[in-house]
């Protein structure tokens, strides 16, 4: 995945956008805000950055993501799939009895998910010890991970920052979605998020903050986490949440909403091409 | 009799053997490894090994990372942090997915002495225990330690919880035990009452059957060194006695106790169980003697809560 075709990874992601409103459909609650924000970086990593075989999910070799935003997995399962990892009609068994793709990730039970995750801020841990994993074994790999500006309140989140920098994991790339809204808040956490990066640099990471919807600037900061090897790499996202749907974006109702059939039929009609998403 | 050792020590020395066996074990220590003995595996194989600092919940978890690409690792820290501290961490990311690593709790139970309550560890089984998927060892001597810290590293699979103290004991199980998961190992039948115990308890429960002996009263020893999943079978064998007892360095509620007492309600018509630990309080410093007398945990102490039971 090294051809960087801007026009082609945007249609891709708008139709991953299709995809994840379609298969929350309407008069069920789901994660449709941060599951929104996140999609053009999922996208920038599955059709572009990763090292990936979707025929073996559990290449050694492979590149590794981790949703530790857990509620936003929907996001990489429409990934998957697009990659066909496994089929597109499991996508409608989303949180059904008996279905592979559970509410937040269950990596026993779908190919391509690397780790449960779903209580916040455990992923980071995790994606480290991943890396270092593939120190131990001598096998060479890039372990991104992404995060949200709401989960990075939690404690465990700095125990990560700190053992990924201490490790010299240079392997890690975490990806912030500073949408910045959570569940509840109708307020931006604006005060939270104040310094992030200077945060993450005075721990030893190497920060860089982008438009999260711009696919040139997430195509370069993959590359350059990718490159940079000597310590590990934030990239802190812009986001918008429920980017791609006007009647949602930037509002914390729709983090975990139910919409009614004409809700849906409205997301989908405002997704129609690249320049919608655009100019919405 | 042998000479005494405490587990913890015992498992540093066969975590050395596990990683010369096994090249996919690696360890991880939050701190404490001179006194988890991890020390000598970081001696022996430091590009296998990752002190993390005091990160407990980020160490739970690199742990479920590293297992999930393909290595073996070993946790190591005391018994309550490794459990309580790390318990969300523990359920999602490693017995969920059923995921290999190996729990090692170290100086777990009352015989962690003077620190007192916060370290002294007696719901960690009853915790562990409530968790699907989880395999939870209480060693009872060095024998069975080193057998199942290899075992650990090697034929078993999945989570495992192993409960390691630092109280020196006597060598209960012969040099060439075999360790079987789930099975229990009937040290000495008897025909009155039979005494469950896992851990320290188990050389005690031996002692006091002697003591019981004397006062004519057969008592079977079990070691119940596996509490996940619980040897239903000899529950049921102990059954057919008029008393059954389950001794643990540990509270009543939900370990080896609440096990048994599960099994055995489950059949029903059975005789009275007793059920010997902490009842339902809080440690305290003091030193591992003056405990293990105060919740009659010593061989006198539950020589004589049996007698008194058998007499009602």
């Amino acid at each position: 995945m090294v051809v960087r075709d801007l026009e082609a990874l945007e249609a891709r992601a708008v139709e991953m956008r299709r995809e994840i409103v379609k298969m929350m459909g309407a008069n069920k609650a789901h994660h449709f805000g941060g599951s929104l924000s996140a999609t053009d970086i999922v996208t920038a990593l599955y059709f572009y950055r990763m090292r990936y075989d979707p025929a073996r999910p559990d290449w050694p070799e492979r590149d590794r993501f981790i949703m530790s935003k857990g509620h936003c997995v929907p996001a990489q399962y429409v990934a998957l799939a697009m990659r066909g990892v496994f089929p597109m009609a499991e996508l409608a068994t989303l949180k059904r009895l008996g279905t592979r793709l559970q509410g937040h990730p269950a990596a026993h039970l779908l190919p391509g998910i690397e780790g449960c995750t779903g209580s916040l801020g455990q992923g980071l841990s995790f994606a480290n010890g991943m890396a270092l994993a593939g120190r131990m074994r001598g096998i060479q790999y890039d372990v991104f991970c992404l995060i949200g500006d709401g989960e990075s309140q939690e404690g465990q989140i700095w125990e990560a920052v700190r053992t990924a920098a201490t490790q010299c994991l240079g392997n890690v790339t975490a990806i912030l979605d500073r949408n910045g809204l959570k569940a509840m808040d109708t307020s931006y956490c604006g005060k939270d998020l104040g310094g992030l990066d200077a945060r993450f640099q005075a721990f030893g990471w190497h920060v860089r903050e982008i438009d999260g919807h711009n696919m040139a600037e997430l195509c370069e900061a993959l590359d350059w986490a990718h490159e940079t090897v000597d310590a590990p790499c934030l990239i802190i996202a812009r986001t918008i949440k429920g980017k791609g749907v006007p009647f949602m974006e930037n509002r914390p109702e729709y983090h975990n909403a139910a919409l009614s059939p004409e809700q849906v039929a409205e997301a989908l009609a405002a997704l129609e091409s690249p320049r919608a998403v655009q100019e919405a | 009799m042998s000479e005494k050792r405490e587990t913890r020590i015992v498992y540093g020395e066969a975590l050395v053997e596990a990683g010369q066996r096994n090249d996919r074990v690696a360890v991880l220590d939050a701190d404490l490894f001179k006194s988890t003995r991890s020390v000598l595996f970081r001696d022996a194989f430091p590009e296998r090994f990752v002190d993390m600092g005091i990160a407990e919940m980020d160490m739970v978890s690199t742990a479920a990372g590293l297992s999930a690409s393909g290595m073996v690792p070993f946790v190591n820290t005391f018994a309550m942090f490794i459990t309580a501290h790390c318990y969300d961490q523990i359920r999602i990311q490693i017995c969920y997915p059923r995921l290999h690593v190996v729990l090692a709790g170290s100086s777990a139970g009352l015989t962690q002495g003077p620190d007192g309550a916060s370290h002294q560890s007696l719901e960690d089984i009853a915790l562990m225990r409530a968790l699907p998927k989880m395999t939870v060892l209480v060693p009872a001597d060095g024998v069975e330690t080193r057998a199942m810290t290899l075992a650990a590293a090697g034929q078993l699979d999945g989570p495992i919880y192993l409960r390691l103290g630092r109280y020196p004991v006597p060598d209960v199980l012969p040099e060439d035990y075999v360790f079987e998961l789930g099975r229990a190992k009937w040290l000495r039948d008897g025909d009155d009452v039979a005494i469950l115990a896992c851990g320290h308890m188990v050389a005690a429960a031996v002692d006091a059957a002697e003591k019981l002996a004397q006062e004519g009263i057969s008592a079977a020893v079990v070691n119940m060194s596996t509490i996940k999943p619980l040897d239903v079978a000899s529950v049921h064998e102990a059954m057919r006695r008029r008393l059954v007892v389950t001794v643990e360095e540990h509270s009543i509620i939900g370990g080896l106790g609440g096990a048994v007492a599960e099994a055995m309600a489950e059949v029903g018509g059975g005789p009275r169980l007793l059920r010997l630990g902490t009842r339902d309080v809080f440690g305290e410093s003091a030193v591992a003697d003056e405990l293990l007398e105060k919740h009659g945990l010593t061989p006198d102490g539950i020589a004589s809560s049996v007698a008194g039971a058998l007499s009602h």
